[in-house]
């Protein structure tokens, strides 16, 4: 018997190509909108990129001048949300890891997270407008809205978290509690710095939705027009989302560049925080310890 | 020397097992179980797979703790208290070591493996530290592999040599009882002895509890053996005279002879 190959091995061989040659064609397929996207926006939005276009308030109805205090609303929006997301998130996840016991209660809490990912995010906007605008009476300003933004993120961070500390083994867990360590020192010392980087992950993903979201904004502390810039977090004022919105279907005589260009200039910041969280990840990652 | 001659004379009660009942849901895996266990004495464990060694491990260091289906009854008395009535469980965990039969390297510096015991017992001192940690890795016969790479990585460390910073690890919180459950199992028949020896020296400070699959280590080690069969106490004696033939029971004979297992 030499190496030759069977006639079946051969056509085993001949299958094992052909369906790595698919999945690999589907994969690209899925590249393909992305970099449609990108092109489309950068081809027609690029001549509005002006630093007077970025640094500049709207002007005229917004058919002129700039989408400045767009952005800077934006980042207030998601800067706070995050604030506000981000612990509770953590804290959540960890007292349903870590400590919860597997009874009826957590698993009404577990129901209500998965169910809150599903709501939609006009729901929100209308819970928003209820609880934080409304019975907490913070008026419609960018701490109703980001309340809101946060209430929606809630679920994501609690899930990433989740599966963040479900990937420690319980051996580590279990090897820190035979030397006598407490639940929360084993957390602190072994477990949660090991989880950075897939607590980061919801972080990224949170990051997006909320740059992004417009319903949830809607009736909560985004306004149409208002060309001057926040002073406080009870102010309302202007996000990137809404303004795109507003000037592509409700204003008429905007130029198409300036549409584009905002939509460009979003996704372009939200490709800048995420291309630093993933930078902070992969950092993590590369100290991994096991 | 056979470990018999070098037995205790005068023996003082380390920790009672009383009428231990334990179950995994409805599944009862050690029924009813009575056991005493002597200051300074090396007490070996035997017995097939799924007899209940490893269980009642985790009751005597109250490990049952941390798995909520466990139901554990009866009374495990350390020093006259039952362990049951400490409020703070790692109390007792500090006075237990234990090593378990998987290596488990931390995913710290070799350094903080040692060290963290102390820390977490709240030792802030450097010194005292750094002092802990070269005399358990000098009992685990850790230390001249790993004494030019403290800060590596404990999780880079070979499974054996894991096995031996787990030792160390159990040994850096001045356990009064020290469990050994297949500490063996990853280990090179070289260091296993060497290990052994640093064990019947240890004897000397406290008391050991070794679980093994291991027939010889326990003749070579123990004073006494206990025998489990199916989550009861078959019988416990010295070891002697259990590996001599001289047992009560067929069965302790048969297992030891390898007829069953």
């Amino acid at each position: 018997m030499g190496f030759e190959l069977l006639p079946l091995t051969k056509q085993k061989l001949k299958m094992e190509k052909w369906i790595v040659r698919s999945l690999f064609l589907v994969t690209t397929f899925l590249f393909i909108p992305v970099f449609l996207i990108f092109a489309v926006l950068f081809i027609k939005g690029a001549p509005a990129l002006t630093l007077n276009f970025i640094f500049s308030n709207p002007l005229q109805g917004m058919t002129a001048g700039g989408i400045f205090p767009a952005i800077v609303g934006t980042f207030w929006l998601v800067f706070l949300s995050l604030l506000f997301s981000c612990p509770l998130g953590v804290v959540a996840a960890i007292y349903l890891n870590e400590y919860a016991r597997d009874n009826l209660f957590t698993r009404i809490i577990n129901l209500a997270i998965i169910n809150l990912a599903g709501v939609p995010s006009i729901v929100y906007s209308l819970f928003g407008l209820g609880a934080f605008v409304l019975f907490f009476n913070l008026g419609t300003s960018i701490l109703s809205a980001s309340l809101t933004l946060a209430v929606m993120n809630l679920p994501i961070i609690i899930t990433s978290t989740r599966e963040a500390l479900l990937a420690i083994p319980r051996s580590f867990r279990e090897a820190c509690w035979n030397v006598g360590a407490s639940r929360w020192q084993t957390l602190w010392y072994v477990v949660l710095p090991n989880a950075i980087p897939g607590i980061l992950t919801g972080v990224i993903f949170s990051v997006g939705r909320a740059a992004g979201e417009t319903a949830a904004i809607l009736f909560t502390g985004v306004a149409f027009y208002l060309p001057f810039l926040p002073e406080s977090v009870f102010d309302q004022s202007m996000a990137l989302s809404m303004h795109l919105y507003t000037i592509s279907t409700q204003v008429v005589g905007v130029p198409e560049s300036f549409t584009y260009g905002t939509a460009l200039v979003l996704i372009l910041l939200v490709l800048l925080v995420n291309t630093a969280s993933i930078l902070i990840r992969s950092y993590f990652r590369s100290h991994r310890k096991w | 020397m056979s470990p018999a001659t070098t037995f205790p004379v005068k023996l003082k009660e380390k920790i009672r097992i009383e009428r231990l009942r334990v179950s995994y849901g409805d599944n009862q895996v050690i029924k009813g179980l009575d056991l005493t266990v002597y200051k300074n004495e090396i007490l070996a464990i035997i017995g097939p797979a799924q007899s209940g060694k490893s269980t009642l491990l985790k009751c005597i260091n109250r490990m049952s703790d941390f798995i909520p289906e466990l139901k554990v009854e009866g009374d495990i008395i350390l020093d006259g208290k039952s362990i049951f009535d400490v409020k703070d469980s790692t109390i007792i965990r500090r006075r237990i070591g234990m090593v378990s039969p998987l290596p488990v390297g931390l995913p710290l510096s070799i350094r903080d493996n040692v060290t963290f015991a102390p820390r977490v017992a709240g030792c802030k001192n450097k010194l005292i530290q750094e002092e802990i940690m070269e005399d358990c890795l000098r009992k685990a016969a850790l230390w001249d592999e790993v004494k030019d790479r403290l800060d590596a990585l404990a999780t880079k460390l070979s499974g054996g040599q894991q096995q031996r910073l787990t030792i160390a690890r159990a040994l850096s919180h001045f356990p009064e009882v020290l469990c050994l459950d297949e500490f063996s199992i990853a280990i090179d028949p070289v260091t296993t002895m060497r290990i052994e020896e640093v064990l019947k020296k240890l004897k000397d400070e406290l008391t050991i509890i070794l679980v093994t699959n291991v027939n010889h280590q326990a003749r070579r080690l123990a004073n006494r053996t206990a025998m489990m069969l199916e989550g009861e106490l078959l019988e416990v004696g010295e070891t002697e005279k259990l590996f001599s033939g001289h047992g009560d029971h067929d069965k302790t004979r048969e297992y030891i002879e390898g007829l069953f297992g």
